[in-house]
């Protein structure tokens, strides 16, 4: 086994993993909130890096602007999309939530590829993150290292927001009883907009990022998606640290498999969710539901 | 879906448990079968065969969905396995049709007996997501086998002679094969639902607490209707393969288990006859639309959104509710 391959694909595992970490947490925060899987992530992770490749053709804005703008333009969308249909849901049944997002990531998608066709747009990595460090063992890309980078960064700093801080307290009773934490004059409905466009944010930024790496195309979300949503199921729905390890964990373990046993790498997340599911129904990081 | 459920209740869409078949329900089985012994000679055969193969596999569906209150998100692995089974049962090992059909459908029903094993620990949300995934996995063997003919699927199936005698080539004869073949399964669902088994059913979907203090065990029921919904399905996908002589992976990507969720729910979930017409009126719906490429998934997508915000009794569901009668 050359050596090279195999850091090869840990790096890939680990790019991988990042994405799969960000767009797991994001859902994870959108359920432990909403109490919905949001199956118009992997769609709104496109178009995060549709409104990137926007700003830089229509607007002259680059990558360093897009990193930002792009998850408030997406959040705002995701806060269209709850103030208007999904707020409706809340009393029914939860699998109605699952339905209307399949509906939008449908006609999100659709839209795109009615107007982008089904190939990819390039979106070149900024200047200043080109070129590579060799260190060794292997060469390492500038962008991968920023990629991962910044997806842990991300990824902890929501964390330590949730578990640590009054704003992440104030959310956490809210998930518990929603009710009480009304009565003590906290607008939870406010804050259930709010965090679903933060969800929906996470995916666009995790969609910026990818831009560079796999070109801007209207179906980059729609079989990924499927594959976080795996990845949400093995660490526990609603756990965010879960999310965040199981996302790393898995992209590597993705990674090594392409290395041992190609023909499995494709497979391998859901039959670890299969085994996962006999020992621990509620997935690794998970309470009870 | 308790809360949903409440509302076909409401709406009488759910036959209380009466020994006689209702005789509106008689006159609507009469309606429907009249209605597709006439069709082929108004409407083109093919188009009705896709429609009725769909049709099937809806009902299958809303056997879980509408009587167990189970969202399948990964149905199309039944219909899509059974039909490579099937496909590859008549072209490789030249089996007669209603070998590979019934080949294909027991080949569904050990992976639904597999698959539901594993599945029905769970609920709600959880097991829509699981059931997705095993789907996807299944849909990415189906992607990297060799028997399956990866991005080409198995095309050419033979249709081969019924029996030793039919010779199932000429399409009206295929079309009253696969009209019976419908037929069969309509009424095979209509006797689970309406049995003390489809009772049991009823009673774990609206209190599963207190079937258990009855002394039901509700995991052998919803395995048994899990395993009986993908068996069902799987019979739709033998027949679909036979009838457009090919197997391809469309029918076991996910948008296909997206596809009949969509059908059932726009026809009337938990409504007996609501799967047909959702079934119909989403295959008319493509055929006008296949065309315009992109444009039918933005259909599909704002359907989906409507009936979710607004019709979400669906077709049937409304006429039911006019009608006082449960359809």
């Amino acid at each position: 086994m050359p050596a090279q391959a195999l850091f090869g694909q840990l790096l890939i595992g680990l790019i991988n993993g990042s994405f799969y970490a960000l767009l797991s947490l994001g859902l994870s925060v959108i359920f432990g909130l909403l109490n919905i899987i949001n199956f118009a992530h992997g769609a709104l992770y496109m178009m995060g890096a549709f409104v990137a490749y926007f700003l830089l053709q229509y607007a002259g804005l680059g990558y360093w602007w897009a990193l930002v703008l792009s998850p408030v333009v997406v959040g705002l969308v995701g806060i269209v999309i709850e103030r208007t249909t999904l707020k409706r849901l809340y009393q029914l049944d939860h699998l109605y939530g699952l339905l209307l997002t399949f509906g939008f990531a449908l006609v999100i998608q659709g839209v795109f590829r009615h107007e982008y066709g089904s190939s990819g747009l390039p979106y070149s990595m900024p200047a200043q993150l080109s070129g590579g460090q060799n260190l060794g063992f292997m060469f390492l890309p500038n962008y991968r290292a920023w990629v991962i980078v910044v997806s842990l960064t991300v990824c902890l700093g929501t964390w330590y927001v949730i578990e640590r801080t009054k704003l992440g307290a104030y959310l956490r009773a809210a998930t518990e009883n929603p009710t009480l934490v009304r009565a003590f004059g906290i607008n939870v409905p406010r804050m259930i907009t709010l965090t679903y466009g933060f969800g929906v944010g996470l995916a666009a930024l995790a969609g910026v990022l990818a831009a560079p790496i796999y070109q801007v195309n209207p179906l980059m979300g729609a079989d990924l998606i499927i594959v976080v949503f795996a990845v949400v199921v093995i660490g526990g729905l609603g756990s965010i640290l879960g999310s965040i390890i199981t996302g790393f964990t898995l992209g590597v373990v993705e990674g090594l498999t392409k290395v041992f046993y190609p023909e499995a790498s494709n497979t391998v997340i859901f039959v670890i969710m299969a085994l996962v599911l006999l020992v621990k129904p509620t997935g690794l990081f998970g309470r009870a539901p | 879906m308790t809360a949903a459920t409440r509302e076909y209740v409401e709406a009488g869409a759910l036959a209380p448990a009466a020994a006689a078949t209702p005789r509106h329900q008689v006159v609507a089985f009469l309606v429907m079968v009249a209605f597709f012994v006439a069709a082929p000679f108004v409407f083109y055969p093919v188009f009705l065969m896709k429609a009725l193969c769909f049709a099937l596999f809806a009902c299958a569906f809303n056997l879980l969905i509408g009587y167990v209150g189970l969202l399948s998100f990964g149905h199309a692995a039944f219909l899509g396995t059974a039909g490579y089974a099937a496909a590859h049962a008549a072209k490789v090992w030249g089996l007669p049709p209603e070998l590979a059909i019934l080949f294909g459908t027991a080949v569904a029903a050990a992976l639904g007996l597999l698959v539901g094993a594993l599945a029905i620990r769970s609920r709600g949300i959880y097991f829509a997501n699981i059931t997705l995934a095993f789907a996807q996995m299944i849909y990415f063997f189906c992607l990297q086998a060799k028997f399956t003919g990866g991005e080409d699927g198995i095309q050419a199936v033979p249709r081969g002679t019924l029996l030793g005698g039919l010779d199932l080539r000429p399409t009206l004869t295929m079309y009253f094969v696969v009209l019976v073949i419908f037929l069969l399964g309509f009424l095979v669902i209509y006797r689970a639902i309406h049995s003390p088994f489809g009772q049991v059913l009823k009673a774990v979907r609206e209190n599963e607490p207190r079937a258990v203090s009855l002394g039901y065990k509700p995991e052998q029921y919803k395995l048994l209707a899990f395993v009986l919904s993908a068996t069902l399905s799987g019979l739709a996908g033998g027949l679909k393969a036979l009838v457009f002589q090919l197997a391809s992976l469309t029918d076991v990507h996910w948008t296909m288990s997206g596809e009949v969720v969509l059908m059932t729910l726009l026809g009337g979930l938990g409504t007996v006859f609501g799967p047909v017409v959702g079934a119909f009126v989403m295959v008319t719906l493509e055929h006008y639309l296949a065309q315009l490429g992109a444009w039918v998934t933005i259909v599909q997508g704002v359907i989906f959104i409507v009936c979710v915000l607004t019709f979400r009794r669906g077709i049937v569901g409304e006429l039911s509710r006019i009608l006082r009668k449960p359809l």
